[in-house]
């Protein structure tokens, strides 16, 4: 059964699932739990963005926008508004979806650096937005938010759960959540990229001209994933505010938004867990280069750019390359 | 009996230049009809005008009795029609069996639903369509290809591969934009053969192509372009033994 799985498209999700199954052996305390916790999240953003970026071919540089939107949405509705996190989530999704689509519609028209500098410009508006609304969100100063919570059950970093007999942390359990989330985000965007919805998007990053005049509607494609990568991104935005109890206008911020889209360059555009393995390495990296201290951003943009200068495919489709060509010249030097 | 492309008076200016200027004429169902003509003599912008890709300065284009002055390139391949072209337009970032199986998009409509889930719906009609690709590759004679990455494949097979993705469309009138181009003696001998075969089966061609070999051997009709003007239009004997053409392109 294992073997079967190991052979089919889905071998990189059971690759994935393996690790997350296995990581709890190497953390030892609640910080390395929310580190990991926050990390899944965040790949799972970029998974989405990944789909804009990598597969249609099309930049975001506002994103965090989107990931602010579905944050503060969960935030006002479940803390002001006493809604069910569960209800919150999807209403803010769809919400956000709308607003991408509207947004979408006019400025996916354009290309290269006018799409990055419209997408920016959006990115910017929500910020502005979150941080002037002080009714609504708090301002600057941010807001609280209530745990995640469904039917009455909630899921809080600081409680205690039993998981089959087992007795495990809030944090832990966050840790599962979150890793379900992050393979079920994983398992969509697989199938939606193997599939014709999936071709569609890929050719209107390979020809836009050879996609229509096969019978591709490109524009409403780019919506299309447009609108996906929001919903992921609002989504995902939603659990964060659960998960940190507590948001700023900082998860709207333009640093964000740089910060998805350079997880996605650096770990592999067009691969699914190539930019997973993006928003690890970036995740962790501040935590190595702390020791650094004031030299900490130095060496961070000096990583960045050796990276990108000696591996312009990103990480993973780098790393692929380069051991299937070291084993199929072992198994050339035995035969 | 009516005709299948219907070009009339079809005027495109690029600024002051006329790449095409007051061309007509009219394609019916199941013909091999070529246009020929010297180096911008517009025969590329013509194909661009016919396939929606820009909009004329003037004329009308019918397809199938409807005029297609309002349709996108996506609407005129819902219609049947489909192209290649001369400076190919293949996806690089697919394998080669995935740009032919592009070709079978609008067949193969999937609701998201389905497609985020895998519904065993889907997995059938990409079963189906792979197969439908893998066979029409064959056809194209670019079959030992299947998954090689479309960036790994040589030029002769990669003007296959749009063939066959233009064909995978099930097109009732295939536009293919200088198909010899590039090719060896061999490679073309066997495209002609390809497109005889497309056209046996049903297929209206049109085909802009310099290799006079290939086109008078196979065409049932030509236009002949200079400087956007029809210069002349007919059978492969008139166009033969027509002196204007003779004087401006046969050369003798």
């Amino acid at each position: 059964m294992l073997n079967n799985l190991m052979q089919s498209r889905l071998r990189g999700l059971v690759i994935l699932a393996l690790i997350l199954l296995i990581l709890p052996v190497f953390l030892g305390n609640p910080f390395h739990y929310e580190l990991v916790t926050q990390m899944a999240i965040i790949a799972a953003t970029v998974v989405g963005l990944n789909l804009l970026v990598g597969f249609a071919g099309q930049i975001s540089l506002g994103h965090a926008g989107f990931f602010g939107l579905g944050a503060y949405f969960t935030g006002i509705a479940t803390g002001t508004y006493g809604w069910p996190s569960v209800p919150a989530l999807v209403v803010g999704a769809i919400v956000v979806g709308f607003i991408a689509w509207i947004v979408g519609r006019p400025i996916l028209r354009l290309k290269g650096h006018y799409l990055s500098m419209a997408t920016l410009a959006v990115g910017f508006i929500i910020a502005i937005i979150l941080n002037n609304e002080r009714a609504l969100t708090g301002g600057p100063d941010g807001m609280p938010v209530p745990a995640f919570e469904v039917f009455g059950w909630e899921l809080s970093a600081f409680g205690s759960y039993s998981l089959f007999g087992i007795d495990i942390e809030g944090f832990q359990a966050w840790y599962i959540f979150a890793s379900v989330v992050l393979l079920v985000a994983v398992w969509f965007a697989l199938n939606l990229i193997e599939s014709p919805i999936g071709r569609a998007l890929r050719s209107v990053h390979g020809s836009e001209v050879a996609a229509s005049v096969v019978g591709v509607n490109t524009a409403k494609y780019k919506s299309l994933v447009f609108v996906i990568s929001a919903v992921y991104a609002s989504l995902m935005g939603s659990l964060y505010a659960h998960f940190q109890g507590f948001i700023t206008p900082a998860v709207a911020s333009f640093e964000f938004s740089i910060l998805f889209i350079t997880m996605v360059v650096l770990g592999g555009m067009g691969s699914t867990f190539g930019v997973i393995l993006g928003a690890v390495v970036l995740k962790l990296l501040p935590q190595v280069l702390a020791d650094f201290q004031e030299l900490e951003h130095v060496m961070f943009g000096l990583i960045l750019m050796l990276t990108m200068i000696f591996m312009p495919k990103g990480l993973l489709p780098t790393l692929t390359i380069f051991f299937s060509k070291r084993m199929r010249r072992k198994a050339g030097g035995e035969a | 009996m009516t005709a299948l492309v219907e070009v009339k008076g079809l005027d495109k200016a690029f600024g002051g230049v006329h790449a095409v200027e007051g061309v007509s004429f009219s394609v019916e169902a199941g013909q091999v009809y070529s246009v020929i003509g010297p180096n911008g003599a517009g025969k590329t912008t013509l194909f661009n005008l016919i396939t929606g890709l820009y909009t004329p300065t003037k004329g009308e284009i019918l397809l199938n009795g409807e005029s297609t002055a309002k349709l996108e390139p996506n609407e005129l391949a819902e219609r049947g029609m489909c192209r290649t072209f001369q400076q190919m337009q293949i996806c690089m970032n697919m394998t080669a069996i995935e740009n032919v199986m592009l070709g079978r998009h609008l067949q193969l409509r999937s609701s998201l639903f389905t497609t985020l889930f895998r519904l065993p719906s889907l997995r059938r009609n990409e079963a189906a369509a792979r197969k439908r690709a893998a066979e029409l590759m064959e056809y194209v004679g670019c079959g030992e290809y299947l998954d090689t990455d479309a960036s790994a494949m040589s030029y002769g097979a990669l003007k296959r591969l749009e063939i066959a993705r233009a064909l995978a469309a099930e097109p009732r009138v295939i536009l293919l934009d200088e198909p010899a181009a590039g090719l060896n003696a061999v490679e073309t001998a066997a495209l002609e053969d390809l497109i005889r075969k497309i056209a046996d089966q049903g297929t209206t061609v049109m085909l802009v192509e310099h290799d006079m070999k290939l086109v008078m051997g196979i065409s049932d009709r030509l236009l002949v372009l200079n400087y956007g003007r029809v210069l002349a239009e007919g059978s492969p004997e008139e166009i033969r033994q027509n002196p204007d053409v003779i004087a401006a392109y046969l050369g003798g």
